[in-house]
């Protein structure tokens, strides 16, 4: 193709050979150590405090390491994997109903549509049940029964119930849980918290990362940190889209900046769009809310028969709703993955049958659950995701059904990294959702909390050590030296180069444009043709971008509209690199859907033979992305067509 | 509908600060509250004025960062609902609107409507926690929580740390959010070896922090978008007796 060159594949992994079972085990005994006196000597600097970043630092500065911080929120305990709602896995088997290591190995591997590589996957799996036992004893309060044990609920994608959750608000008292480890450390001095930082360049000397330029955001102060090693884990890139179930300030720019320097940008076009959240409901609408997938457990999914019917749903009969997710997917029916179900979705809205004031919804209907167990157990399972539902949209579920519709929630692209989350610049490690290991092409619920603290907690002080211990002691630089000073010139630059424009439109005004111009094309279903347009597009756009737009103030201070304004010009960059990737990836898998390639019945038609690899993009400035592929062998789930059926 | 908002601008902490009248037209009442002040902000800025700057991010009443004082309430007029999830709807054609920042001696605001809200990290750091380093943990299942514990405990981890009850309390006191956390801790098996060490650090790092004292007035646990009640507080003030009485007794 003409938009992309090839390179040379992707030679090491890192990830070990022999039985599946024992690769971790025994690449852990491999790893070198690094000798607790030396610990204290030695300075890592970890970029985001969600779920991964925060698990990371905690753990790190427990081993006695000097730990520097970063968010760009007022506390640590803010990062958007406190909003995560529905639960987190683990094959603890506690139900007996058959989970196992390898269930949940196998599930992901198969849920991700055959796109990850299986030993990090089998890691995963392995560490999932050390994640409980670590939560339970920092006091996180999981549902249990009565008999005082945890309770489980199922989750798309599986058939037996390994989710752990709390309440509606799982993500938020597993952070917690992670926060305030992290705020021991703190109050102990072993790390040094920056809040309202926010990373905007990466300084690499000698082919090794070393340090970041950060923006103290209160004062305008751009600074440099130096440290022996990176850990970004700062979160997904789907707000991208303008509208998602992101926090506002979710940004690629940490990753993009490293991608810059260096850093293989792995499967961008990989994105997970959820299907049940709040439909838009107009121009004003500023991010959507997703209601937890664990809703499907008791709600049932279905639009009128007919075409145009505009009657309430109440009056709408029985025999004339089409409960279609039940019907095409009988085995899996309203549980089956999150890609089916969005697709679904959409299509039935494409023909004419979605529901709401735009037709770009679905009913998920909890009448039955409600006649079945009674308003008190669904109030107590559900109760502050259905109030939440009634204070956005003014309706009362309990009494109609909610009107959901699919919307970005999750991307499973990142910076590429080894099995030992290391990126391809020695020494900056990715954990978490800022990094593409472990799903493949689509992630299954409640796993994206179970990898961060996989990799924060489990992982990444393992394989870090190796890194740290195998480099023996790095040269003592500081801000002075050239390649920092560099970095810290590009990022002042920018700055006033962004304020220096003062166009006449705004910021976010491009931000919509431009998430609207990925959604139509690089959404839920792509094509050559719409993907070609967009590219089109978006370059135009970031043109205009860098002529017109205003930002009002100066840099000195808080300013937000200069913290927009950088992480949509990153955005901008990111866009391009993911509509390429979108056009080269000529096969459907997982959240990838290519209208080109579909099976008969309209399922995604993935390509083997062709397309089994990973594909990891190096920067080249040019505007052209060298392809690097990570060939992807199957050794223990043999690759079939994803079936629900 | 169309509103009058009286916005409070402060340049920064050495700035006295004013509330200055912005009226804005068709206001959707499927709008959010900060959709609205979005609104408001594009137009500022195509004006060629500063838009104003507020603290938010999640916008669906989780991370608690939106720290709106509305018409002298903090989080506005709704019950159990923080100012992200406030949606328009709840005002009226023609209404007035004040919108001023957190105020209390141990939040300065640090622009417009922006507060620093450090101290209530310091205080998480003074005891917040369970000591349990990674690695360190038993297996999950060895010590089960009778349901009506870990119910009544997630009750309490429900607090967002927002600090709308520091807001509306007249003496800016910041007991509610620390006897939130010590009681979920103590309720816990987890919580109980650290339980009297961990109400004397945290309470003392609320009172080096500026906060001021509890006088039971209530303001607190009415403001709190979590209903985190006012209870919550007598558990805290008998765990810090016990707490002292072995101190002195040791
Ligand atoms: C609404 C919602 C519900 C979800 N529900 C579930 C669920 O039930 N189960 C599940 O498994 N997963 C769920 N997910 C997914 C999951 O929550 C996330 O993938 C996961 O929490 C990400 O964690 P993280 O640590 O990688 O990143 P985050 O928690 O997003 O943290 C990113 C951190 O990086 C910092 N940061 C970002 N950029 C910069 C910068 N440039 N400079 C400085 N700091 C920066 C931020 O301040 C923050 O601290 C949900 C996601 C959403 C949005
Ligand atoms: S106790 Fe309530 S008002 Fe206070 S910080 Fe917690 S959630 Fe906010
Ligand atoms: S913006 Fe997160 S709670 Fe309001």
């Amino acid at each position: 193709m003409d938009l992309y060159r090839e390179g040379d594949p992707i030679a090491d992994t890192r990830a070990p050979d022999g039985p599946i079972e024992t690769r971790w085990e025994r690449h852990r005994f491999e790893m070198k150590l690094v000798n607790p006196a030396n610990r204290r000597k030695m300075t890592v600097i970890v970029v985001g405090t969600g779920l991964a970043g925060g698990s990371a630092a905690a753990t790190l500065a427990e081993q006695g390491y000097q730990v520097r911080s970063y968010c760009y929120q007022d506390s640590p305990r803010r990062a958007h994997s406190i909003a995560a709602q529905g639960g987190i896995n683990a094959a603890k088997n506690y139900r007996n109903d058959g989970d196992s290591v390898h269930r949940l190995f196998y599930d992901t591997v198969k849920g991700g549509d055959f796109r990850s590589r299986e030993s990090n996957v089998h890691r995963l799996a392995e560490v999932s049940v050390n994640i409980i036992d670590q939560c339970v004893a920092q006091g996180v309060p999981f549902a249990r029964e009565y008999g005082g044990l945890l309770d489980t609920r199922s989750f798309g994608g599986a058939q037996v119930q390994r989710t752990f959750y709390a309440r509606g608000q799982t993500g938020q008292q597993l952070l917690l849980g992670a926060y305030q480890a992290l705020e021991r450390q703190i109050g102990l001095g072993n790390v040094e918290m920056n809040a309202r930082h926010e990373m905007l360049e990466l300084v690499i000397v000698d082919g090794r990362a070393r340090g970041i330029v950060v923006r103290d955001m209160v004062t305008g102060e751009i600074s440099t940190e130096m440290a022996d090693a990176v850990v970004l884990a700062t979160g997904g890139y789907g707000n991208v889209f303008y509208l998602s179930t992101n926090a506002k300030g979710c940004n690629v720019t940490a990753s993009w900046r490293a991608h810059r320097k260096g850093a293989y940008f792995a499967n961008p076009c990989y994105t997970q769009i959820h299907p049940t959240c709040i439909p838009v409901s107009g121009d004003h609408q500023s991010k959507l809310t997703l209601m937890s997938e664990s809703l499907r457990n008791d709600g049932r999914v279905w639009v009128p028969k007919a075409k145009g019917d505009q009657r309430s749903p109440r009056e709408i009969p029985e025999d004339e709703r089409d409960y279609y997710l039940e019907r095409i997917y009988p085995s899996f029916g309203n549980l089956v993955p999150r890609d089916i179900a969005s697709r679904a979705a959409k299509n039935v809205c494409d023909s004419g049958r979605g529901v709401g004031p735009t037709g770009l919804g679905v009913y998920l209907d909890f009448a039955d659950a409600i006649n079945r167990l009674g308003r008190k157990a669904i109030e107590a399972k559900y109760g502050n995701l259905f109030e939440m539902y009634e204070r956005i949209t003014g309706e009362d579920p309990y009494e109609v059904p909610m009107r959901i519709y699919p919307a970005v929630h999750y991307t499973m692209g990142g910076l590429w990294v080894d099995y030992d989350l290391q990126s391809s610049i020695p020494g900056l490690f990715v954990i978490g959702e800022a990094n593409f290991s472990d799903h493949g092409a689509n992630r299954l619920g409640a796993s994206a909390l179970m990898q961060g603290l996989a990799d924060g907690y489990f992982v990444l002080p393992n394989t870090l050590a190796n890194y740290l211990a195998s480099s023996g002691p790095l040269d003592k630089v500081d801000a002075s030296h050239p390649e920092a000073v560099a970095a810290r010139t590009d990022v002042e630059d920018r700055i006033k180069r962004l304020l220096a424009i003062n166009g006449d439109r705004t910021v976010d005004s491009f931000h919509r444009e431009l998430g609207q111009i990925m959604w139509e094309h690089c959404g839920m279903e792509r094509s050559e043709a719409g993907l070609r347009k967009a590219i089109d597009e978006i370059r135009a756009l970031r043109e205009q971008f860098w002529q017109r737009v205003r930002v009002p103030g100066d840099g000195e201070g808080l300013n937000q509209s200069l913290e927009k304004a950088g992480r949509v010009a990153d955005f901008f960059e990111l866009a391009e690199l993911m509509c390429i990737d979108a056009l080269h990836r000529e096969e459907s898998c997982g959240g990838h859907f290519r209208a080109e390639h579909q099976t008969p019945d309209g399922e995604a038609q993935r390509d083997d033979d062709r397309f089994a690899y990973v594909a990891a993009w190096e920067y080249t400035g040019t505007g052209e992305p060298v392809l690097h592929k990570e060939d992807l062998t199957f050794e223990y789930v043999h690759p079939t067509q994803r079936s629900y059926k | 509908m169309n509103l009058t908002l009286r916005i409070w601008r402060q340049h920064g902490p050495e700035d006295k600060g004013r509330m200055v009248t912005y009226p804005v037209q068709d206001v959707s009442p499927d709008m959010s509250f900060l959709e609205m002040l979005d609104v408001l902000n594009e137009r500022l800025i195509l004006d060629g004025e500063e838009p104003v700057a507020f603290d938010h991010d999640c916008r669906e009443g989780i991370c608690g960062m939106c720290s709106l004082m509305i018409n002298g309430e903090a989080h506005g007029p709704q019950r159990g609902t923080t100012a992200c999830q406030l949606h328009m709807r709840q005002f009226s054609d023609g209404d007035t609107i004040d919108i001023e920042p957190w105020r209390a001696r141990a939040f300065p605001v640090v622009k417009d409507l922006v507060v620093n809200r450090n101290a209530f990290d310091q205080i998480i750091a003074a005891g917040g926690y369970v000591t349990a380093p990674t690695g360190s943990a038993p297996e999950a299942h060895s010590v089960p929580v009778p349901k009506a514990d870990a119910d009544a405990a997630f009750e309490s981890a429900a607090c967002i740390g927002c600090g709308a009850c520091v807001a509306a309390c007249p003496n800016g006191s910041g007991m509610l959010f620390t006897a939130a956390k010590i009681t979920q801790l103590s309720l816990l098996p987890q919580g109980q070896p650290e339980r009297y060490t961990r109400v004397i650090g945290m309470v003392d790092a609320h009172d080096e922090a500026g906060f001021g004292g509890c006088t039971n007035i209530g303001e607190c646990a009415a403001a709190c978008p979590k209903g985190i009640p006012l209870n919550t507080i007598g558990r805290l003030n008998r765990d810090y007796l016990k707490a002292t009485a072995k101190r002195a007794g040791s």
